[in-house]
């Protein structure tokens, strides 16, 4: 299992422009990092290049387990990563049950943690339904029922919080704290603070 | 269940359930060859001897018609992003979708082939060989097309890219297609042009998934 993520002197551009260089930070077990920065600032880009999309220009990304001995990166990332953007995946036209199903299982799902998924974001009278008819909200939550549906170490999110209103940002503060107590790590993306204890990463104006 | 077998039986549900689907390719194809006899008169002499050409070539421009939705609509919504961070790699990914796109396309189309041919005169004896043929190539058509669909992944207008790109690479198995049937009306051995048309489409089915998973992963980055 990740226990630490440690990023050094890590460079990040898209085409000509260059987002940020020599970043370097780590995130161990049970810690939870608020990334935040202008539009531009390269958000986005950290979490898709820890997740293995993007290739970064210089500087490395090492996963660790408890040990402190490396893991390798692909392995890593296909068991032990779970990448929630502004993108979810959901098909329109299958049912929430057929998504929350197959995203869970794609991913490595426990059994129990998909029903505790459903129990814990309140998604029973959703099931049934087609992902097209859900609200922004409810499509958000479905996407996050992932997260405990698939056990994985490292959360990787971005503006995971945008469309859920109070009682639901509750719930997904509950659900943080309880993987972070599980030994997890967060990495998120965003710009109100998450409702639980942070450490703070600033990538800066952007331009 | 395996992480293979439950993509699987998404990517299947996918490409039969989503707009229209194997309908509309089988539909698209009898339109064609409905076309030829009205373009190029009924008479028999004359559509008898290319009946086995103009099923093929049918063939291959039906086998376009879904692809435009086979990657471009998973880049789109973020389901790509979710494959690629899953179990498996993403040469097994595109193997998978390639071999989903094939029984919801290339399938019902090699039912509906012999019937089209039929329709344009060739002799009843051959149906189970156009089948079979057709069952054959439409692998090849799936994996070429699929490596297209990847390679045109974030084109504007790509449906048009796919069609520029992928049509030269269907070049040999309508060849070698329209051959087993040719030779079997002429009362030859088709086994020879069988053997060329399977040998195409495993060569297809090996080099499609690695170039494939590049482009995929060009496209995401």
């Amino acid at each position: 299992m990740i226990s630490t993520l440690s990023v050094t002197d890590l460079s990040l551009s898209r085409g000509e422009r260059t987002l940020f260089r020599s970043l370097s930070f780590s995130a161990a077990s049970g810690e939870a990092v608020a990334l935040t920065g202008a539009n531009g600032a390269g958000k986005t880009s950290l979490l898709r290049a820890i997740a293995g999309f993007i290739r970064p220009e210089a500087g490395e990304i090492t996963f660790r387990d408890a040990d402190g001995e490396p893991i390798e990166a692909d392995l890593a990332r296909a068991h032990e990563v779970h990448l929630l953007g502004h993108l979810d995946g959901l098909k329109g036209a299958r049912t929430a049950r057929d998504e929350l199903m197959f995203q869970s299982q794609w991913l490595g799902h426990s059994h129990h943690g998909i029903e505790e998924a459903i129990e814990i974001l309140g998604l029973k009278p959703l099931l049934d339904l087609e992902v097209r008819k859900l609200s922004a909200g409810q499509r958000r939550r479905l996407a996050l029922a992932r997260l405990i549906g698939s056990p994985r170490a490292l959360w990787l999110l971005d503006e995971p919080l945008s469309p859920l209103d109070a009682k639901w940002r509750e719930a997904m503060g509950a659900m943080m704290t309880r993987h972070l107590a599980g030994g997890g790590l967060i990495l998120a993306a965003v710009h109100d603070p998450l409702p639980i204890p942070t450490r703070p990463l600033d990538l800066g104006a952007g331009r | 269940m395996s992480a293979a077998y439950i993509l699987f039986r998404r990517e299947l549900a996918l490409a039969w359930g989503g707009g229209g689907g194997p309908l509309l390719a089988c539909g698209f194809f009898a339109c064609l060859t409905t076309v030829v006899p009205l373009a190029a008169g009924g008479d028999p002499n004359v559509l008898k001897p290319v009946a086995a050409g103009i099923a093929w070539l049918a063939l291959a421009l039906s086998s376009l018609l879904s692809l435009e939705r086979l990657f471009e609509r998973d880049l789109e919504d973020g389901a790509l992003d979710l494959l690629a961070t899953g179990p498996l790699p993403l040469e097994a990914v595109f193997a998978i979708k390639a071999i989903s796109q094939w029984l919801a396309t290339g399938l019902p189309l090699a039912l509906t082939a012999p019937v089209a041919a039929l329709a344009l005169g060739q002799s009843i004896e051959l149906a189970p060989l156009t089948a079979l043929s057709a069952l054959i190539g439409g692998l090849g058509f799936a994996f070429t097309g699929a490596l297209g669909a990847a390679l045109a992944l974030g084109a504007k207008r790509g449906g048009l890219l796919i069609a520029v790109v992928v049509l030269p690479l269907f070049i040999p198995p309508v060849v070698f297609g329209s051959g087993v049937l040719d030779r079997a009306a002429a009362g030859l051995s088709p086994l020879s042009a069988l053997a060329l048309l399977t040998a195409y489409v495993l060569f297809a089915a090996v080099i499609a998934p690695p170039a494939g998973a590049a482009a995929i992963r060009s496209a995401q980055g």
